[in-house]
């Protein structure tokens, strides 16, 4: 399935990531993506696409292309020295019963 | 919203979709077998994730499908806009066919994390290879005909997504989620307007008759073929793309409706439709298949309408596009030369 000739991949508006703060207090979340031709069409666009029913209180796009990602093939070297640090748990520490919560 | 449980190929995709291939080498066999086990423990694969062909094609069709059939379904209602009964019932359909673009765009989003382009996407529905919900390829010829969409077709859209919510493809399953928080206000916008107008005149009772009649069948055939004519299906079912059997969303569907049907004051157009006390399930009538593929095929009252406005719309946007684009390199260029 190729793209019409009329419409090269190039011209499509470039991919946005949309974050969504739903109230004061609150980080911004990742809700999607859209396509906009820049920064403030982005928000517009996030606006319409993502608050239709005050779903947010702000919004954050950014330009897909500028996430950097961890591999999802090293997780297990990426991650895995945190493994083996039970320590760092609160659970690893044995405090007598009568001290109660800490 | 719509779906159709499509296990429908698109026009081409027919050969592509050999299901899975055998693991070319030592390394893709551990591939899919990590695959395997995630989808075994009822995990969650996400874009980067490794996933077999067959897995990515499938979830590409079904998710471009359904977002075709948003795209789609936008006309058959929009049509009534204009004509709306009162500016109450005109502004709740702007709100509910913006929510169906909005689904749309949800789930492109979503089918492009799997390396597939809008452009590729907009294109298989422009030139008639990719499927939407053949529900859309009949007229809206009166305005109960838009009471019964958001009650029976957005109903048995509800049926339908409320499984895909649990979808193993985390986009796809996110953006049901969001969906179906959204799907419950179209339904009962549906039905109310059902009720209201079955509180008028003889002739408006008549009406809503009348649309129920023509839509009931459709709506059925909208779950897709009986699960011995879906050899998809248990692929998906496998894959964890699929939870419930066609027949068995269906026959919810049918036993949710029923009840509603009664207070509204309306007959479900058929005779076979009786209470099976040993079954506990309504029992129903044999779906017109055939009808069915004719209209998936292309053949249905509205197809080339359908498919011809939605062109329409598209190439006389063409230039809006291309503006946004020139506007914001010009913006960029002017940003530059500021700094500089």
């Amino acid at each position: 399935m190729n793209p019409p000739a009329s419409t090269p991949a190039l011209k499509e508006w470039p991919l946005w990531e949309v974050f969504v703060r739903s109230k004061q207090g609150l980080e911004h979340k990742h809700c999607g993506s859209l396509h906009a031709s820049d920064a403030q069409h982005a928000l517009q666009m996030a606006r319409d696409v993502y608050t239709r029913r005050q779903e947010g209180v702000s919004i954050w796009v950014l330009p897909s292309n500028a996430i950097t990602a961890s591999e999802p093939d090293s997780k297990d070297s990426f991650f895995d020295p945190a493994a083996d640090k039970i320590y760092r748990h609160p659970t690893f520490y044995e405090i007598p019963e009568k001290v109660g919560h800490m | 919203m719509y779906t159709q449980s499509f296990s429908v190929a698109d026009g081409e995709a027919k050969s592509g979709l050999k299901a899975v291939a055998a693991p070319a080498s030592a390394e893709d066999a551990a591939l899919q077998t990590h695959f395997d086990a995630v989808i075994d423990a009822d995990g969650k694969i996400e874009p980067r994730d490794w996933m077999p062909d067959g897995y990515r094609k499938t979830l590409v069709r079904q998710i471009s499908q359904h977002a075709h059939s948003e795209i789609v379904g936008m006309l058959p209602e929009g049509n009534w806009i204009s004509r709306a009964p009162s500016l109450k019932r005109k502004a709740i359909l702007i709100a509910k066919v913006q929510d169906e673009g909005g689904h749309g765009l949800y789930l492109y989003s979503a089918a492009e994390t799997l390396g597939t382009s809008r452009d590729q996407m907009l294109d298989g529905l422009h030139s008639g290879k990719a499927k939407y919900s053949s529900i859309f390829n009949y007229p809206t010829l009166n305005w109960a005909d838009v009471g019964v969409i958001g009650w029976l077709v957005d109903g048995a859209a509800i049926m339908n997504q409320i499984p895909l919510c649990r979808c193993s493809y985390g986009p796809y399953a996110r953006a049901m989620i969001r969906v179906c928080k959204e799907e419950s206000f179209h339904q009962r916008q549906g039905y109310e307007a059902l009720l209201v107008m079955m509180q008028g005149t003889a002739e408006q009772k008549a009406m809503v008759q009348d649309a129920v009649n023509r839509y009931w069948w459709k709506c059925l055939a909208m779950f897709g073929p009986p699960d011995a004519d879906s050899p998809n299906s248990v692929q998906g079912m496998r894959w964890g793309i699929k939870r419930i059997s066609n027949d068995d969303l269906r026959q919810k569907f049918v036993d949710a409706t029923v009840p509603q049907a009664e207070v509204l004051g309306v007959t479900l157009p058929d005779p076979d439709l009786k209470w099976n006390e040993a079954r506990s399930h309504w029992d129903y009538g044999q779906i017109d298949w055939d009808e069915f593929w004719a209209v998936v095929n292309g053949n249905g009252p509205c197809n080339k309408e359908r498919l011809t406005t939605r062109v329409k719309a598209h190439e006389q946007g063409a230039w809006v596009r291309e503006a946004a684009m020139a506007h914001a390199a010009k913006q960029q260029a002017r940003n530059l030369k500021e700094a500089a």
